[in-house]
């Protein structure tokens, strides 16, 4: 049995406000094998990409990982001191995110961006470096590579923007992709053709992915580990198909539920009641408890992550069978 | 996540951010009590320097602490013309805020009725207009304000006016650049549908959304007009002698001070500086305050 | 991108024609007109003279076409005070107003931009404190003050540089620069110190802005993310990012350089053109403020223009639009 690419255990990530701390991750462990993709899923506030952000270290103050471990090969990642922790990123470990209209710098050309990428960590000649950019790009399914890295972000359409941002998280070949909602930004169409070539992508290469999203059905469509995040916390881990078969987190089934894939025609949609709670008024145990249809006393303490086989969840009285409660 | 603080009037929560920055709030300070000393000049000085039967020119040109004539202590020394430097800075100052307060407010009226109603009309005339303010935004208004000064002649009514050209501008552009962004928000939308009077709309609705960043020009402008009218003083444009403001004491006293009579030219400039200094550095936790830009 | 570079070059002819009409109606129609051509302890009977010799018994559209005509032939009319062609006058008196702004500007912007991208950088550190509030001050105090105490400090309490005037000139080109010797940059020192300082204050917090603007996008954090250092990010993302900014401000403020060289070269006796046109107004010598401001408005018009043009250069996806 290797061990697994990335190990996160207990992470915790605080912000400093002047109301307190704010703990957006909370005590987080899961596993990443090497070329797995696992799913990372949960609403806004979930805490889930700043977990992706943590990993990286890319957390800006009044942020700070605040406890825990991040272990990259077996390599500790948390407190490593800067120099080390760039060249680990965007060499091992790469990072798409959301909006590549920001992402992308638009007074740059593509060609320059790509080249800072690779100059980031190795010494090429500037031929080198643009071959190997036409060629990120060529893979990405950007036609015309060569001409194209003289262009402007501007000049490519958002799908396209997106493809060169996966370029350029490729370009060194790392052995984890963290992806934060790469998809929630383009067109429906855009999005399915990107996520088969992501998929594909990721397979030839042998990448492992974290893929982050609040979209059940992107997530499953690509990943094949589940975890799903609510208020800082995992509540729930498994297996795709599984967990989406039957969840056992009142809270999974009741994302499920209210999936309008999941309702019958001219039925009114499911709806998880109330809201998420604010970071600040956290309950002090289950912090689901207040909108869960099954709460009972018990939930007033916070429930362990219980693991049974490959399957976890975080709670008193998970769900047996698969559906609802 | 849910709200932060407790939620008072904006102004409220404002002023609770506003007083945690303590340079800031000693600026205001500072500010204020320089106002009040020169409110209070006539009843806190023990000569009206504008009176010229007060000076006796046997006491020109005497050093801090010195005892005149008239039987007080120079406390900051003498002018070249005999007048009490301590006087004189007061009765300077009062002249210093007066300008600036009436120059800034003018400038402020008429800068942003024009701006905001640019933004409302819209169109060619909106174009027209705003391309004056820009053409007259690219001139200094240092330039500006000489050459009125200098066409116009001395005295406080055309100093005013000189500002006033000079500085109206960057409140028309403020304003409107904030109404043609409210503009185009719905609540004008509806505004317009009823039966409201445009000019109603446009002072009830979308002016107090415009006013922030207008706020923060404002203070700027103030402070500004402060020191170009010294600036004029000391170019020997503007107010008569016989008045002197700050700038026109410090290019009086500018002469002496390579003879070593320095405090002619730098305590009036000391008051000045602190007065220009305060009041910026007030405006700039003002617009730091303001800017979303900032808000993480 | 052509089509953009005409289209401006228009626009700065009616601008310039306009300033022209506003000039001429400021101070041929304002007041007694012939005190502009003339010195006004003339006797009658030269004053009829002359009336009738600038054709001021003519029709004011007809006056404004021969001043306009006059104007494209570089005839500025002769200084009372100098008695010699205006643009004469004011041609010997630039190299000096040049070399000082050159000297503030460049002063301002290769020092002000670097120390207002490290304050935004890290903007709770001491330095980046101490730098604000240097800023706060070249900013806000007026120029003649700080001349002033700059005069005081460095030339009267401790006599290490001149109080004033231009010192050796050589003779480069044909025109007289002082900057090449060292007594003359001993006397440049000071007045370019004094001019450069509210340019610079503008600078760093310009830059502070933009810097600490910058560093929260999401840009910077891509770029974080490829491994990028935090040098490369700063100079190559950051700095071509807040450019735009700058140099909009860089030549704004360029005419305001122009225009506070006037208090500088006061308080300096620099004789540049801005100690001109100050005697000029206490001396009422017209010829030459009509001159000077149709002058400095053709000078903005060209930084405008270069302005504009630098925009297309500096943003992409301006050059995009223009096409």
């Amino acid at each position: 049995m290797t061990a697994p690419l990335l190990e996160v255990e207990n992470l915790a990530t605080h912000f400093m406000t002047r109301s307190g701390p704010l703990k957006a991750v909370d005590g987080v462990s899961f596993t990443v094998e090497a070329g797995e993709i696992v799913g990372l899923v949960g609403e806004s506030g979930s805490g889930k990409s700043v977990t992706g952000f943590s990993i990286l270290g890319l957390i800006d103050p009044p942020g700070q990982i605040a406890g825990g471990s991040v272990k990259l090969d077996g390599e500790e990642l948390v407190g490593l001191p800067p120099g080390q922790l760039r060249a680990i990123r965007g060499k091992r470990i790469s990072m798409v995110f959301q909006d590549p209209s920001a992402t992308l710098n638009p007074v740059l050309t593509i060609g320059h961006q790509m080249r800072l990428a690779i100059e980031a960590h190795e010494k090429v000649s500037e031929k080198a470096a643009r071959d190997r950019a036409a060629e990120a790009l060529t893979r990405v399914g950007i036609p015309d590579a060569a001409r194209r890295l003289d262009a402007h972000p501007h000049q490519f359409s958002g799908g396209m923007r997106q493809r060169v941002a996966i370029a350029i998280a490729l370009l060194n070949r790392p052995a984890l992709i963290i992806c934060d909602e790469p998809t929630t930004a383009l067109d429906v169409s855009i999005q399915a053709q990107i996520l088969t070539e992501m998929k594909a992508l990721a397979r030839d290469l042998g990448t492992a992915m974290i893929w982050i999203s609040h979209d059940l059905a992107t997530v499953s469509s690509i990943a094949s580990r589940l975890l799903v995040m609510y208020a800082g916390r995992i509540i729930e881990e498994g297996p795709v198909a599984t967990v989406l078969r039957a969840p056992r987190h009142p809270y999974t089934a009741g994302l499920l539920a209210s999936l309008p894939a999941n309702a019958a025609p001219g039925q009114d949609l499911t709806q998880i009641p109330g809201s998420t709670p604010s970071l600040f008024a956290l309950p002090p145990g289950c912090a689901f408890a207040p909108r869960c249809p099954q709460v009972h006393p018990e939930c007033g303490t916070m429930p362990d992550l219980v693991r049974d086989g490959d399957r976890a969840v975080r709670c008193h009285f998970p769900l047996k069978t698969g559906g609802h409660p | 996540m849910a709200g932060l603080m407790e939620s008072t009037s904006p102004f409220g929560r404002f002023w609770s951010e506003f007083r945690q920055n303590r340079i800031a709030l000693g600026a205001l300070a500072v500010v204020a009590v320089i106002v009040a000393i020169a409110i209070l000049a006539p009843w806190i000085t023990p000569q009206n320097p504008y009176d010229l039967s007060n000076l006796v020119l046997t006491d020109a040109r005497r050093p801090p602490g010195f005892v005149g004539s008239k039987g007080f202590t120079h406390w900051l020394g003498t002018d070249a013309q005999g007048r009490d430097l301590y006087s004189a800075i007061l009765y300077g100052l009062r002249i210093s805020i007066e300008v600036g307060l009436v120059a800034g407010a003018l400038a402020f009226a008429i800068g942003v009725t024009l701006g905001t109603f640019a933004a409302y009309l819209g169109g060619r005339i909106e174009a027209l207009i705003m391309r004056v303010i820009d053409l007259q935004l690219s001139f200094p208004a240092i330039l500006l304000a000489l050459v009125l000064a200098a066409v116009l002649g001395q005295g406080k009514g055309p100093l005013i006016a000189a500002l006033v050209t000079a500085q109206y501008a960057y409140f028309a552009r403020t304003a409107h650049g904030a109404a043609s962004a409210e503009r185009s928000k719905e609540y004008v939308e509806a505004a317009l549908s009823t039966p409201l009077s445009p000019r109603r709309v446009v002072f009830r609705h979308i002016l107090p959304n415009c006013l922030p960043p207008l706020i923060v020009v404002a203070t700027v402008q103030i402070a500004n007009s402060i020191a170009l009218e010294a600036t004029l003083s000391f170019l020997g444009l503007g107010l008569p002698v016989s008045e002197p403001s700050l700038g026109m004491l410090i290019a009086n006293g500018f002469q002496y001070m390579l003879s070593g009579r320095y405090w002619i030219s730098i305590y009036p400039g000391v008051a000045l500086i602190v007065l220009i200094v305060a009041i910026n550095l007030v405006g700039d936790q003002i617009r730091d305050q303001l800017n979303p830009r900032l808000r993480r | 991108m052509i089509g953009f570079i005409i289209h401006r070059v228009m626009q700065a002819f009616v601008v310039m024609a306009v300033i022209s009409l506003l000039v001429f109606i400021g101070v041929y129609a304002i007041g007694n007109p012939i005190d502009v051509l003339i010195s006004p302890d003339a006797t009658q009977q030269i004053r009829e003279d002359a009336i009738r010799a600038y054709g001021l018994d003519q029709p004011l559209w007809k006056q404004y076409l021969d001043f306009v005509t006059r104007l494209l032939h570089g005839d500025f009319g002769r200084s009372f005070v100098y008695n010699m062609p205006v643009l004469e006058l004011i041609g010997s008196r630039l190299p000096a107003t040049t070399e000082l702004a050159l000297a503030a500007v460049m002063g301002a912007t290769l020092l002000g931009v670097p120390l207002g991208m490290y304050a935004g950088y890290r903007p709770d550190g001491v330095l980046a404190k101490t730098i604000m509030a240097v800023s706060i001050l070249g900013f806000s105090v007026p120029t003649f003050w700080i001349g002033l105490v700059l005069i005081f400090t460095f030339a009267v309490q401790l006599g290490w540089l001149p109080a004033g005037g231009r010192g050796d000139t050589t003779t480069l080109f044909g025109i007289e620069w002082s900057f090449l010797t060292f007594d003359g940059l001993t006397h440049l020192f000071l007045p370019a110190l004094n001019l450069s300082l509210f340019k610079f204050a503008m600078m760093v917090r310009l830059a502070r802005a933009g810097t600490r603007e910058t560093m929260l996008t999401d840009t910077v954090k891509f770029a974080r993310a490829a491994g990028e250092s935090e040098w490369t990010i700063l100079t190559r993302h950051v700095l071509r990012l807040i450019a735009i900014p700058i140099v909009t401000v860089f030549g704004l403020e360029l005419g305001s350089t122009l225009a506070f060289a006037v208090v500088t070269e006061t308080i300096f006796s620099w004789p540049g053109v801005g100690k001109l046109i100050i005697d000029s107004i206490s001396s009422l010598d017209r010829p030459v403020m009509v001159a000077y401001l149709m002058l400095v408005a053709f000078f903005f018009i060209l930084i405008n223009l270069a302005v504009d043009l630098s925009y297309a250069a500096l943003d992409p996806r301006l050059r995009a639009r223009r096409a």
